[in-house]
């Protein structure tokens, strides 16, 4: 009885904490779930079926790299209450204000045709013509942010996250040898020696990991939802837990088709789908209904990356907490960037493929001068004062946003020229 | 018309709000910028060539 009594006030204090992170708990899980977009969960699928479980290890150093970019956006957005276009104007000019808007725009577009690809090919293999899911997707997009509340889509959008946990139970249907993934996933190896073709997969894991737009969403999410300077350690749990459970989610995927589909080449995730359901019809079934949440989250994350940038440049009403009448523009961006991206979809002989491939090049413009701008406006004394990044932190986050503008370099620079690291 | 023209005052507004950078252009700074605008010509020439490639070579 003493015990139980003893154990009330810790469970009541963690109750509480529970409690409270749920309230501050959002920007940072949205954007690492909906970090494994349509594309991601190709890469991820073609890493498993080519190496089977032998790049798990690889996947897990990449929840740090997903951490300590995303944390300076936490910090940056609650000190100056600005989204990251408008630091960037603020902070370096018209120029690269305006380089980066631009480039934005381009890449975000150009993402969200993917994204639409993604949700059109999942939902094709229940038999879903394609106009039909694209027109779905635009309601149901609709349906999320015309509440007029910043909240209720939040919460919307990590239900859609919770989704995404559907490859966990996937990977316990095809029954992988546990003693496998222990013993080739987390001891460092590289599968069949290091060569230009499993380098090639490397960068594409570590392109997948952080897009350009995550730093935007995320930097203006903090902003729309209020957030403190004094709420950003919940930021930076929230973010933690988001890079642990998208990491976590990659790892089931590659358990998933290391098992079913090894030695296969994997193009699309649709296409592992497909696979899938010739061998088991409910993992093939988890895998599709994954790839189209994966594209939907991805979908609402990356439009509204684009308009709440637009807004905080042009000086539009831009927060989700507004209704239409009052933020018409903002709006308007939104619907804008879903429905051109959704009608690329339906255009027949439309270069989806070329679209695919020129999304990879393209951001690799824009990530590393967001990534040296993030740095950069963090050690701004001047405006960020005691959240100024430290020694260590300059040294963390710099050796990560060099290794990423490397490797997302020579990943764009392979796509241009596929030869080069065969 | 009247929507251009609206929209070409907001950007010269936008322009002149923003002409100066806000942050301390300190060597660290200068440094990063230089090596930013060199990395995004060298990627923007790599583009044309690839584009001159797949052009010539039909």
């Amino acid at each position: 009885m003493n015990y139980f009594a003893k154990l009330y006030y810790p469970l009541r204090k963690a109750w509480k904490a529970l409690g409270l992170y749920f309230v501050i708990a959002g920007p940072g899980m949205v954007v690492m779930v909906a970090d494994n977009d349509a594309g991601g969960i190709t890469t991820y699928a073609a890493t498993g079926a080519k190496y089977g479980y032998h790049l798990i290890w690889f996947l897990l150093l990449l929840v740090p790299v997903a951490y300590y970019v995303q944390e300076m956006t936490v910090r940056l957005g609650a000190v100056t209450k600005r989204g990251h276009a408008e630091a960037i104007f603020d902070g370096f000019g018209a120029f690269w204000g305006w380089f980066s808007l631009l480039d934005l725009m381009i890449v975000d577009w150009l993402t969200l045709v993917t994204e639409f690809i993604g949700m059109t090919a999942a939902f094709a293999i229940f038999g879903v013509s394609s106009w039909l899911t694209v027109l779905g997707v635009i309601l149901l997009m609709a349906v999320i942010v015309l509440n007029g509340r910043y909240w209720t889509f939040e919460k919307l959008a990590l239900l859609f996250c919770a989704l995404n946990l559907v490859y966990i139970p996937g990977a316990f249907l095809v029954h992988p040898s546990v003693k496998d993934v222990l013993h080739h996933g987390l001891i460092p190896n590289f599968a069949g020696g290091f060569n230009g073709q499993l380098f090639f997969f490397l960068m594409a894991n570590i392109g997948t990991t952080i897009a350009p737009w995550m730093l935007f969403f995320q930097q203006s999410a903090v902003v729309d939802k209020g957030m403190l300077e004094k709420d950003i350690p919940w930021g930076r749990f929230d973010t933690l837990l988001g890079s642990i459970i998208t990491v976590i989610v990659a790892v089931f995927i590659v358990i998933v088709t290391g098992t079913v589909l090894p030695g296969i080449d994997i193009d699309s995730a649709a296409q592992a789908a497909q696979e899938l359901m010739k061998t088991d019809r409910y993992v093939g079934t988890f895998l599709a209904i994954g790839l189209f949440d994966a594209g939907l989250l991805g979908a609402i994350c990356i439009s509204l990356a684009s308009s709440w940038a637009f807004g905080e440049i042009f000086g539009w009403a831009h927060s989700l907490n507004t209704k239409i009448r009052q933020a018409p523009w903002f709006y308007a961006t939104y619907f804008l960037m879903l429905i051109t991206a959704g009608l690329v979809v339906l255009i027949p002989r439309a270069p989806l493929v070329l679209i695919t491939l020129f999304v990879q090049v393209v951001a690799v413009t824009l990530l590393p001068a967001a990534l040296v701008f993030l740095i950069l406006l963090l050690n701004d004394r001047t405006t960020m004062g005691a959240r100024c990044n430290t020694v260590g932190e300059n040294l963390i986050g710099g050796c990560i946003v060099v290794s990423i503008i490397i490797l997302s370099t020579l990943y764009g620079v392979s796509v241009l020229f596929p030869n080069l690291f065969q | 018309m009247s929507l251009f023209r609206n929209l070409i005052a907001k950007i010269s507004a936008i322009n002149s709000r923003y002409r100066e950078p806000r942050i301390e252009m300190s060597g660290a700074v200068r440094l990063s910028l230089l090596v930013l605008r060199v990395y995004l010509l060298a990627l923007v020439a790599l583009m044309i060539y690839k584009f001159v490639l797949i052009v010539t070579k039909g």
